[in-house]
């Protein structure tokens, strides 16, 4: 509180800096201690008022303590409440005081009236002083047996606290027990709500060293007991529904109609006016859904709407958190939402950290359909006066024309971007036009011919100046100027700031000197000279070793700096996929707004109950995967690729007009082999070997018979044999290949015969069959193919998981091994190489 | 979902309330949070994201008349959660206190403190139930007069032009007595509708969409069960297809998007004759929001003309009509337009006898602003402005200036059709016979004209 304000409100003229005030207050609270006059209460109320008011603003009235303790002898609860408040704030940081406390908050603790009960035992478990907690365990014990359920509600978060000062304290006095048996039997259902998350806070915490909290955890998660929540769910406020839909995430379903029965029970709360319910729900669903792909792209369609309607009600903070959520899920399916993209089109009054997640999300959601429209609304924000989302936009625009194929149109945009003359639109076009021509270097003449009109003097951002120098270098045939704008720009060398441009100077000066020698050389010269004598390493070593190269022979240095290029088919993504699963994984957290996920920002003993899912609620997690942070870098397969088609899918009409209300089981039953509907991805069912599993080329002939298949610790690829009739679902496989680390990466050449054969993807997938090697899903067009296969060994259940993409073009397989046993990959790879080579042979 | 703090700043950062529940986030996390928001510089936006880390403590916020409520945690929560629970219990402090805002607080910290203790029990969230709470919370509330309302306030959205009801009513506590001694029997049902629309530089409607919510206010006693009976041709969901596949105004009826409840809120009888069916809680509250991208007229008709008129001038003219009936009045509307930047001077001509408008060059932001107090349905207004470039401009003005938008309240009007048939009150007795206050106001969320 401010001391001006504060000042007002009370007679003393003074600033209320302390020692007069409290020592006055002490008095009188003294004389009103022993009181019994009428109307006493209510000067004691004034009181009383006086000192919290104090404590708000920081000032130290703990010396009227016992004073304090005195007056509360009371039937008044204001005054007792009061007197909670402060007794509360000040016990921990002096012991000796409290001591005083715990007599009359015994006491309290058995009044008739509930509500002194109650808020006497809440304070009397507040007072956080470790040495007091034996005085604890009776009150608590009793109040957990209180017929009043206010009393009981306090009475578990009672034991929660108890625990937290003394876990021991709390263990040894049976109190999670009990709590567990109040959870399943009480008839309050805020007593049984705090009972689960008192629970599972004790239990995960626990777990560590007790392997009967780890089992008591488990139970949580068991079908009675998820059941027993979610059949009663609407008996909960909507905050425990929360708590009871986050228990139910991590619940492992049986079978499909599991999945089907909880979907239909918490499909109304779909509907619901907080979006926090709205979330978790959605999360539940997507969480069930994971392995049916049909019923999973139905969720996306039938959550679509609920989370639209929320982004837009509410407040702004709100629809924050919502459209960070929709933002995640429209990167991760575009095609779904590529027909809502107007929902995403900025609002000129909304806060700076909307616009950028829509426009992230208008990025992800242009197709051919709608690229047009796009642009042109992005094309607007271009001259927006907020000039941060102006960049975005340009930057936006020009993501787009990276990922589209028909980028004509856009160009013609870009292009335009530079006409306006805006230093901030200039400089981002400039970048973007740079990232064109390197994936799209037939578009050369026209960026050319406009490039060359800008002055070089109006660009001043390095990153802009570094994308134009880059541009003069690489076109200085068809950029008449190219030597010459060099030339003042090294000429200018020492006003340069940016090693970035200085490094980029050196190397255009150098391609253009390759292609125009005669007007270049001086600049080159010069510009060798400058760059020796710089003071920035870099720039310095990379001079000197253009300089030694040139001596060293011309041709070579031409070679080296100017190779001929081939373009940039794809850019690299900043974000691993590895890293974007985690954060789907950890949906309706703030994985999810932060970007991140969960151990990129929370310090291990806060990760709270989200992690212990990790843990938990999956089934095939190694405990190494779980517990250490594989480095993102280790992964690249993302589950999405089996999930979903990248491509957009216009057609789903069929399964929109059942307009999600009830998810019956049986129109998926008959898909239990998930037999996609998606054209681009066929995946096939939990391979069995149907098909006749002929060895023909068996590794028999390779391997021999008679051979252990255990490992051979030894340097020479141990041998390995295969089940032919292994299985895996393709739930699992996706978790698995989500969870594993690559252990192998591989390139090796298809023969010829088997591009030949690969007219008929189908083939591949019958040929490895038949060296029990199965495929689990496959997709892509000509010239790229992709499989997916598994493996698993023939005497145990261990599994070798493989990415597969054929090049037809390049003839050229680059396959991605994941084991459950590491140490045999490099077995699995050579059995698995012997098959694709024996592939399109007679 | 553990909340570590929960605390109140003004908007000069002075701590008006504050609560530790779990003791594990450092001491001055109130200066760290003040500080971080308000000297926002990351990742190129101009303003803190309502959600953000400090050394591993994640900080919540939300605006609420100007004050920040905010909310700490160390574990990873449900970030709606915690932004829901933030607005909520907003939301309950001003039921009991009738009147949100930095004075209302200081003279009832107590009565908030006690408020916190039942809501959040260790960083959980107990109840946010204005009713639930009122069997918990024993402090009467000191009430700030009426006269000190600040306009911020939503109550006054209502009481400027249409003077149907007492906007004060809407400020009053759930629990403080009325001087006269009874309390008065009443309820009261908002239909808001927020719209948002812009225009192509052609006048044609590139995006419109209404987001509205029916809030209800319960002041009656004894709880009574209420029927609310909407249109009975509404419709609502488009079959799952996208609402801009088709887009054609041939349907009659009121067509929903998409809309949620309250949790009161009984649907039995919604899907044959689409009412609703509740007894409301004490407190304000959304009964049911919706969406809606129906086509829909426009209340405001906008024309705008940027040309040149010389070396270093140039002139504006900004057209605006009412649309509506004219026994409706709008009012608070404003009018912005960014220039090209380097204008340097403006001047402005408003219609002869315009009454009620001012005209405003606001020479940083180089933004043109026009405000009418009122306009009554059918009038054309227009101003027209004249600029000084401090430089020669090249290429199209037009892409240097604009796009025009404007702000407006519009009570007793709501471009859904979207209507309360009746509010039916369980009737207690013969006398029983209650206020039933059903007002319609629009409000402008983005309404943007290119040009």
């Amino acid at each position: 509180m401010s001391p001006p304000a504060a000042s007002q409100r009370y007679p003393s003229p003074s600033q209320p800096s302390g020692k007069s005030e409290v020592t006055d207050l002490k008095s009188q609270l003294r004389q009103l201690a022993g009181s019994r006059a009428p109307g006493v209460d209510d000067s004691k109320r004034d009181l009383f008022k006086k000192v919290i008011s104090y404590m708000t603003i920081g000032i130290d009235v703990s010396s009227v303590f016992g004073e304090m303790v005195m007056c509360s002898a009371t039937s008044d609860i204001v005054l007792k409440k009061m007197c909670y408040l402060y007794v509360g704030n000040y016990a921990k940081g002096n012991p000796d005081l409290s001591l005083l406390t715990i007599n009359f908050l015994q006491r309290d603790c058995k009044d008739e009236d509930p509500m002194i009960r109650g808020l006497a035992l809440r304070s009397l478990c507040s007072l956080r002083v470790p040495n007091l907690v034996e005085y604890l365990v009776g009150p608590l014990g009793s109040g957990l047996k209180d017929n009043n359920s206010y009393v009981r509600t306090i009475a578990v978060t009672g034991v929660l606290k108890l625990y937290h000062i003394s876990a021991s304290t709390c263990i040894d006095a049976d109190f999670p027990a009990m709590l567990k048996s109040l959870m399943l039997h009480d008839s309050d259902s805020q007593v049984v709500a705090n009972c689960l998350s008192a629970l599972q806070e004790i239990w995960s915490l626990e777990a560590s060293h007790s392997e009967e909290a780890c089992r008591e955890k488990e139970s949580l998660l068991s079908k009675p007991v998820i059941y027993y929540f979610l059949n009663r769910i609407k008996e909960f406020n909507e905050w425990a529904q929360c708590l009871i839909l986050e228990l139910a995430v991590k619940y492992v379903p049986s079978d499909s109609n599991d999945i089907f029965d909880i979907m239909n029970l918490l499909e109304d709360r779909l509907q619901h006016a907080n979006g926090a319910v709205v979330l978790a729900t959605v999360k539940v669903f997507l969480q069930l859904t994971l392995s049916m792909t049909d019923v999973h792209q139905q969720v996306y369609e039938r959550i679509k709407s609920p989370l639209l309607t929320l982004v837009s009600s509410g407040s702004p903070e709100q629809s924050y958190a919502i459209l960070s959520h929709l933002h995640l899920l429209v990167v991760r399916a575009p095609f779904i939402f590529a027909s809502d993209y107007k929902h995403f089109y900025c609002q000129y009054n909304e806060p700076s950290y909307v616009k950028k997640l829509k426009l992230e999300m208008l990025t992800a959601v242009a197709n051919e359909s709608n690229t047009y429209e796009i642009v042109t609304e992005l094309c607007e924000y271009a001259a927006n006066v907020d000039i941060a989302i102006a960049r975005e936009s340009i930057r936006a625009v020009g993501k787009i024309a990276l990922q589209q194929y028909d980028v004509n149109a856009i160009v013609d945009r870009l292009l335009q971007f530079l006409e306006m003359e805006k230093d901030y639109v200039t400089a981002e076009t400039l970048v973007l036009v740079k990232d064109l021509l390197r994936k799209y270097p037939q578009w050369s003449h026209d960026c050319i011919s406009v490039v060359g009109g800008i002055s070089s003097k109006n660009v001043q951002e390095p990153k802009a100046k570094a994308a134009l120098i880059w541009m003069l270098g690489e076109y200085a045939q068809d950029m008449s100027d190219a030597p010459y704008i060099l030339e003042n720009l090294i000429e200018n060398w020492e006003e340069e700031h940016s090693a970035e441009v200085r490094l980029h100077l050196l190397t255009a000066a150098m391609k253009c000197f390759f292609k125009r020698p005669p007007e270049t050389q001086k600049a080159l010269g010069i510009a060798l000279a400058a760059g020796i004598a710089d003071f920035h390493q870099d720039v310095h070593d990379r001079a000197l070793f253009y300089y030694r190269v040139l001596q060293y022979d011309v041709h070579v240095a031409e070679r080296v700096v100017s190779p001929p290029k081939q373009a940039v088919s794809v850019f690299a993504d900043t974000q691993s996929s590895e890293i974007k699963d985690r954060i789907f994984d950890e949906f309706n957290s703030l994985s999810v707004i932060y970007q991140k996920p969960s151990y990129m920002f929370t310090d291990k003993e806060h990760r709270g109950p989200f992690e212990f899912s990790d843990e938990l609620g999956n089934i095939s997690i190694t405990p190494e995967a779980s517990s250490d942070i594989v480095p993102a870098q280790q992964f690249e397969a993302n589950d999405k690729d089996l999930l979903l088609s990248t491509d957009e899918k216009d057609d789903h009409k069929g399964i929109s007009n059942n307009n999600g209300s009830a998810y019956t089981a049986p129109s998926y039953e008959n898909s239990s082999n998930i037999t996609s509907q998606l054209q681009e991805l066929a995946i096939s069912g939990p391979a069995t070997s149907s098909t006749t599993p002929q060895s023909s080329f068996g590794f028999d002939d390779l391997f021999g018979l008679g051979l252990s298949t255990a490992p051979a610790p030894t340097s020479s690829p141990p041998l390995l044999k295969l089940n032919p009739r292994a299985t895996l679902d393709p739930g699992a496989f996706q978790q698995k290949w989500r969870q594993l680390p690559i252990s192998l990466t591989q390139e090796c050449s298809v023969n010829p015969q088997g591009i030949a054969a690969l007219t008929v993807p189908q083939s591949l997938i019958k040929h490895m069959q038949s060296h029990s090697i199965h495929c689990i899903a496959s997709g892509g067009q000509s010239p790229n193919f992709k499989f997916f296969f598994f493996a698993q060994k023939e005497s145990e259940p261990s599994n070798y998981l493989t990415e597969c993409i054929i090049n037809t073009s390049s003839a050229k397989a680059q396959i991605k091994v994941k084991a459950d046993e590491q140490s045999t990959s490099q077995a699995f790879t050579t059995v698995f190489e012997t098959a694709l080579s024996k592939f399109g042979m007679p | 979902m553990m909340i570590s703090q929960f605390f109140v700043l003004s908007q000069r950062g002075d701590n008006i309330v504050f609560r530790d529940y779990r003791a594990e986030v450092p001491k001055g996390s109130t200066e760290t949070f003040f500080r971080k928001v308000k000297f926002w510089k990351e990742d190129g936006n101009a303003e803190a994201p309502p959600i953000f880390n400090v050394d591993g403590v994640n900080y919540f916020h939300v605006k609420v008349v100007g004050l920040y409520f905010v909310a700490t945690s160390r574990v990873n929560v449900s970030p709606s959660l915690v932004l829901e629970l933030l607005q909520r219990i907003a939301r309950v402090i001003k039921d009991y206190l009738g009147v949100l805002n930095e004075d209302s607080f200081r003279k009832n910290f107590v009565l908030v403190y006690e408020l916190l203790d039942e809501v959040i029990d260790f960083g959980y969230v107990q109840t946010t139930s204005t009713e639930v709470l009122k069997s918990y919370v024993f402090n009467e509330p000191i009430v700030i007069a009426p006269a000190r309302l600040q306009p911020i306030d939503p109550a006054a959205i209502f009481t400027q032009g249409a003077k149907r009801m007492p906007g004060t009513a809407v400020t009053k506590s759930v629990v403080a007595n009325e001087p006269g001694g009874r309390r008065r029997e009443e309820i009261f049902v908002d239909i808001i509708e927020k719209i948002s629309v812009t225009f192509s530089s052609s006048g044609y409607i590139l995006t419109s969409e209404i987001d509205g919510t029916i809030q209800m206010k319960s002041y009656l006693s004894g709880n009574p069960e209420i029927r609310l009976a909407l249109n009975e041709d509404l419709n609502i969901g488009r079959g799952g297809r996208s609402v801009y596949d088709y887009r054609s105004s041939s349907g009659s009826g009121v067509i929903l998007d998409d809309c949620n409840f309250h949790e009161s809120v009984r649907l039995d009888s919604f899907d044959s004759d689409r009412t609703l069916s509740l007894v409301p809680p004490d407190g304000e509250f959304p009964v049911m929001n919706y969406r809606m991208t129906q086509e829909f007229k426009p209340p405001f008709h906008v024309n705008t003309l940027i040309e040149e008129a010389g070396r270093l001038k140039a002139e504006v003219i900004i057209k605006i009509r009412a649309e509506f009936p004219s026994d409706i009045i709008a009012n608070t509307i404003t009018v912005q337009m960014p220039l090209p930047n380097y204008t340097s001077r403006a001047s402005f001509e408003l219609e002869p006898g315009a009454a009620g408008q001012k005209t405003d060059f606001k020479e940083t932001s180089k933004m043109l602003a026009w405000s009418l107090k009122k306009i009554v349905g059918g009038a054309e207004h227009t101003l027209r402005a004249k600029l000084t470039f401090s430089q020669e401009f090249h290429g199209n003005i037009t892409k240097e200036a604009g796009p025009v938008s404007m702000t407006f309240t519009i009570p007793m009007y709501n471009v859904s059709k979207l209507q309360v048939k009746y509010l039916q009150i369980a009737k207690k007795s013969s006398s029983y016979n209650p206020y039933r206050w059903v007002r319609y106001v629009t409000q402008a969320n983005s309404y943007v004209a290119r040009i």
